[in-house]
């Protein structure tokens, strides 16, 4: 693992989430184990007598952050994007943006990419666009109902924020899109096709719509009088997800660019590993054989052994099935020896966010030594015979460690973290 | 039908509604592209807007016309 120069670095990072509005925030309610979700406080969960009353709902509105005018014209999954990346440009410490006229700006447009991936897209803004059309008729429309409804608008509003000319791309992989992205922004970097890449994803969809639709599917945790406690991966008590919104991202670099700018590094993005189920629309391949062929591409391409593993971040939602399924994977790609966390017993589960704020913790936990416990998690399913943290945070050092994403669609993304 | 005088300050408030312009920074003279950075979308936004404030039509291929916040002014003072 020792420094080539020809790998890629993480120089940033930003967020906004149930749990806080920066990363700083998030990463003290993960490892404290905190429960963010809360009661939707909306008429419509009892018009529709929705059986799920409880979200993870960000901690900021985005809407005390950014300028009026900005607000109004972003869909809410576009307003925590751009915030988000915001903070990760600002702690990349890249200075002006490559389009300011003004100052020397320290990436060259036609080297820098965006790369921002969500599971839904502009939902809100199109279930709402089409309330106003019904209700109000054509002129209430919005005129920019369009742009704030593609799923690519996010990464569009971003590289615009940044300039970015080299390419601006927008993965959907449902809950693994956020991850999809850094995956994506790790092989245009080590193609050398650019020098710098903001890579990220992001989500705002609690609405009746999506709430329905996933209670329809038999998916969500219901546990309504405890919304805290309601999300519970890994537990025996574990019902399903609770829905979340919010926005993570990072700056990844070419590191032998990274070096001659002098940039602070927080750690490496090693290597990725894609892969497909082939097995089912929604269900995960009960034994892992999708996830760990996933997880072994990351340490491949990270040149990596199972041995050098310590960690891994998973994406258990609290599922009954696919949480179990994801520890089969691990044992099967990995061994029995790395340590478990699942941080959606406190985000919840951001979609197509989620992949990115988890990346974030993985990448904390590598740099810091410390794993943040699973939330929620009182009684280990017997069936899961690997260690989880529980209860506070553990010290440990790292090596190494995989983040997993995994989509419904059968989409699996692992990312392999090392130390800066 | 509304005066001149009248007509500008409302514009200008729905022109800081949409664009994020300053309203004072709204004044007869200023272009809407040129000098208040208004886009093809947000003058649509505008128009919309202004019709319902102040009761007028303006049809696209008239609001292709309006290049300044006084051309707007007259248009909607002599078509309210």
């Amino acid at each position: 693992m020792s420094s080539t120069g020809q790998g890629v670095v993480v120089t940033g990072m930003g967020a906004t989430t149930p749990l806080g509005g920066d990363v700083a925030t998030t990463w003290d309610g993960l490892l404290a184990g905190r429960g963010a979700a809360s009661k939707i406080e909306e008429d419509w969960v009892d018009t529709f007598e929705l059986p799920v009353k409880i979200a993870s709902q960000l901690a900021v509105e985005p809407s005390e952050i950014l300028k009026r005018v900005e607000a109004r014209r972003l869909d809410r999954s576009e307003q925590t994007a751009i915030i988000a990346a915001r903070e990760a440009w600002q702690h990349a410490d890249l200075g002006d943006y490559p389009n300011a006229e003004d100052g020397s700006p320290k990436v060259d447009a036609l080297r820098l990419a965006v790369i921002v991936g969500t599971g839904i897209g502009g939902a809100l803004t199109l279930l709402g666009q089409d309330d106003i059309l019904e209700q109000q008729g054509l002129r209430k429309v919005a005129v920019l109902t369009i742009p704030m409804l593609m799923p690519n608008g996010p990464a569009a509003h971003v590289g615009l924020e940044f300039g970015a000319a080299a390419g601006v791309h927008a993965p959907v992989s449902a809950c693994a899109s956020g991850a999809e992205a850094i995956a994506w922004g790790w092989r245009m970097l080590m193609a050398n096709e650019v020098d710098v890449v903001v890579a990220g994803g992001t989500e705002a969809c609690i609405h009746p719509i999506t709430l329905a639709g996933f209670s329809q599917a038999r998916t969500m945790a219901l546990r309504n009088d405890e919304p805290e406690r309601a999300s519970r991966p890994f537990d025996t008590g574990r019902n399903g997800f609770v829905l979340g919104e919010g926005a993570g991202m990072v700056v990844l670099e070419r590191e032998e660019f990274a070096q001659a700018r002098g940039a602070t590094v927080h750690g490496r993005l090693a290597g990725i590993g894609t892969s497909a189920d082939a097995y089912h629309i929604t269900a995960p391949d009960p034994e892992g054989t999708g996830q760990s062929r996933a997880i072994a591409a990351a340490l491949r391409t990270a040149g990596l052994e199972p041995s050098d593993i310590g960690h891994v971040n998973c994406h258990a939602t609290a599922t009954s099935v696919g949480d179990v399924a994801e520890t089969v994977a691990v044992k099967k790609s990995i061994g029995d020896h790395p340590v478990l966390t699942a941080p959606k017993g406190s985000l919840g589960h951001l979609l197509g966010a989620a992949g990115a704020v988890e990346a974030i913790s993985t990448i904390l936990s590598v740099r810091e030594g410390l794993i943040p416990p699973t939330a929620n998690l009182e009684e280990l399913d017997p069936d899961v015979t690997l260690d989880v943290v529980a209860g506070e945070a553990r010290k440990q050092s790292l090596d190494a460690a995989i983040s997993d994403s995994f989509g419904f669609g059968g989409h699996n993304v692992c990312l392999a973290i090392t130390p800066a | 039908m509304a005066t001149n005088e009248e007509i500008l300050p409302d514009l200008a408030s729905i022109v800081e509604e949409v664009a994020g312009v300053d309203a004072a920074e709204v004044t007869a003279e200023k272009s809407f592209v040129d000098d208040l950075d208004i886009d093809s979308l947000s003058m649509v936004e505008i128009a919309v807007q202004a019709e319902d404030k102040f009761g007028v039509k303006i049809p696209d291929d008239e609001l292709a016309k309006l290049t300044t916040v006084q051309d707007a002014v007259n248009y909607i003072s002599s078509h309210s």
